[in-house]
């Protein structure tokens, strides 16, 4: 059983992480290493050498992480306009779709952890930096109306450079509308689990990212506000080597507990199986 | 009349200097031994002026209003507040650890009704600027701004937030202590407030930092305000990196961007972000802030007239709705 174990988790590997570059080997983009391919993808895109999570797609990231065929998706009928009719946005927007084979920065839908059912967002930061727009910050509010309405646990994987500068002041509002929604599952006691992932800053982390009743992030991830460079010119302070890192915020409190990516999915089933059994009676 | 903005500064320029050298006691007494009625001649070029400027003013471009919105002399929460309300009592501090100085709040009086007044708050001189950090909260601001924001909710007092930040601090500190979930909590329990709330963005709207404190029933914005995704400077940045332009290029490409994000009242109208531009004074809210707190004021007391007539429920309702309806999305069936 165990070889058996073996070969069907390296051939659904092998499968899913489909942005690992065609050929044999591939380099760590942390400390260089190069790294067969195959282990590379053996190991969820995880440098066997230095530890660096390497991002992942929305798709890559679903695989690892819901049972096989679990994943219906929800909203995919919703399309980005172009309000502001900002400069190569059309463009932009277009090379996103065609680069990624995705509609948006993010999907949503329902899904079981190892059996547990939940409703599921997996942002994907290689469309367009993840950028919340219109349909991303609608997606997430309908991803959590539907745990609302059908008492399902959220959990979102979070991956965004913050709002998309490109739709202006409505990409804005979406930090409000997602936390709205995330309020009102707050209120009514639908458990709600954020992962942290590479990166996640600016209007994304000041918004739905950081509501989690329970915040989870991946080692070495960036998550922080306004990014190193722009807190670099506050004179006369000198920044920690690990500012706005997962290590970081959890430093500062902001995070539960920080989860090698091997071991996300575990976590996951465990905090949804903690939440969903027994009210104490039982004790 | 000159379509031209330039054309247009130009005539201004003109009129106020003809306006200037006619107002000199010596022109004025030679003017006056050669027969010409001055008194007359004078109304009527302040009257020719103020026509130009208010059309100058009713026209300006997105960048423009950009730097009128951070005018040194631009009235600032605490101006309005010490003109629309009867009395102001300051609240200060988070109850948690600090004191931060780039919000405001406290208890006031709105035509004798009681209300919560929270605001964010720039500085006049140096000094104050650095005490306020620019008007730009950490999350010990946007902290102090919920407590007050409850404060109003346990006592069923309206809550009334003035908007006026280029953001929310980036500092090591403002990260240190959490920035981003004192943001998000805020949008979260604002969102759910028992309570009218009514937001002014009377200067800079500045992305995350401004809507921390902007969660409301109605939002009103003056006429030459702004509210942006992203302050110009960063989204030309970001649109065109490029250090080695000029200083002159820099700025063009920065007015480029303001408008490219629309970042106007009347665009914010338009999208639905906002419910009601207030109009200002010509040539801006500091040219009077008198007229101008007079206007802010009618529009609060309207709006809560209607606010007042609501459930908590039905208000909190209507917020959510409001907030979730916000966006451009077009939609296939699945
Ligand atoms: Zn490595």
């Amino acid at each position: 059983m165990p070889r058996n174990g073996w070969f069907s988790r390296r051939s659904r590997t092998a499968r899913v992480m489909e942005s690992v570059p065609d050929g044999i080997a591939t380099k760590c983009v942390k400390c260089n290493e190069i790294l067969f391919a195959r282990d590379f993808e053996r190991n969820l895109k995880v440098c066997p050498k230095c530890g660096h999570h390497h991002r992942l797609n929305a798709r890559e990231r679903l695989a690892i992480t819901v049972d096989e065929g679990s994943f219906v998706a929800m909203d995919e009928g919703l399309t980005s306009l172009d309000p502001l009719g900002f400069p190569e946005y059309a463009e932009k927007f277009q090379r996103a779709c065609a680069n990624t084979g995705q509609t948006e920065a993010i999907l949503t839908g329902t899904a079981a952890i190892e059996s547990h059912p939940c409703v599921i967002g997996v942002a994907d930061f290689s469309f367009m930096g993840g950028s919340m727009g219109s349909v991303v910050g609608e997606r997430i509010a309908r991803a959590m109306e539907t745990g609302l309405e059908r008492r399902l646990p959220v959990v979102m994987f979070t991956a965004s450079g913050g709002a998309r500068m490109q739709e202006g002041l409505l990409a804005l509002m979406q930090m409000a509308k997602t936390a709205a929604a995330a309020g009102k599952l707050d209120r009514a006691g639908v458990p709600y689990i954020v992962v942290l992932t590479d990166p996640t800053t600016g209007g994304v982390y000041a918004s739905y990212a950081c509501l989690g009743d329970i915040i989870l992030a991946e080692p070495g991830a960036i998550v922080g506000f306004a990014g190193r460079r722009v807190a670099n010119q506050d004179m006369g302070t000198r920044l920690p080597d690990n500012f706005q890192t997962s290590e970081f915020q959890a430093e500062h409190g902001m995070v539960d507990r920080i989860i090698p990516r091997k071991e996300i999915r575990p976590a996951l089933a465990n905090l949804l199986s903690f939440f969903a059994e027994g009210n104490g009676h039982a004790i | 009349m000159q379509s031209n903005p330039s054309d247009i500064d130009r005539t201004i320029t003109e009129l106020e200097d003809i306006i200037a050298t006619l107002k000199s006691p010596a022109n004025r007494s030679r003017a006056i031994a050669e027969g010409i009625d001055i008194d007359r001649e004078l109304v009527r070029l302040e009257e020719e002026l103020q026509q130009v400027l208010a059309q100058r003013y009713a026209s300006l471009s997105p960048w423009e209003k950009t730097v009128l919105a951070r005018h040194k002399d631009r009235p600032y929460s605490l101006d309005y507040v010490r003109l629309i309300f009867d009395e102001f009592f300051e609240l200060w501090g988070d109850r948690l650890a600090n004191n931060d100085e780039a919000v405001i709040g406290g208890l006031a009086r709105l035509n004798g009704e009681p209300v919560v007044v929270i605001g964010q708050q720039k500085g006049r001189d140096l000094k104050e600027r650095q005490r306020r950090n620019f008007g730009s909260a950490r999350a010990e601001g946007f902290r102090k701004a919920l407590r007050l924001a409850k404060l109003a909710e346990k006592f069923h007092k309206p809550l009334i937030s003035f908007i006026d930040t280029a953001g929310a601090a980036a500092d090591l500190r403002a990260e240190e202590h959490g920035v981003s979930e004192a943001i998000a909590r805020n949008l979260r329990e604002v969102a759910l407030l028992r309570t009218p709330i009514l937001i002014a963005v009377i200067g800079e709207g500045g992305s995350g930092g401004a809507l921390g404190m902007a969660v409301g029933d109605r939002i009103l914005m003056l006429e030459h305000a702004i509210y942006s995704v992203i302050s110009p400077e960063g989204c030309a940045a970001i649109l065109w990196h490029d250090k080695s332009q000029s200083p002159e290029a820099q700025r063009e490409k920065t007015a480029q961007a303001a408008d490219a994000l629309k970042l106007t009242a009347q665009n914010a109208l338009r999208l639905g972000v906002v419910d009601e531009v207030l109009p200002e004074p010509v040539g801006g809210a500091h040219r009077d802030p008198v007229a101008m707190a007079a206007t802010i004021k009618n529009a609060l007391c309207s709006h809560l007239g209607e606010l007042c007539r609501l459930s908590a429920d039905e208000l909190v309702d209507a917020r959510y709705r409001r907030f979730r309806k916000l966006g451009a999305w077009a939609e296939q069936e699945d």
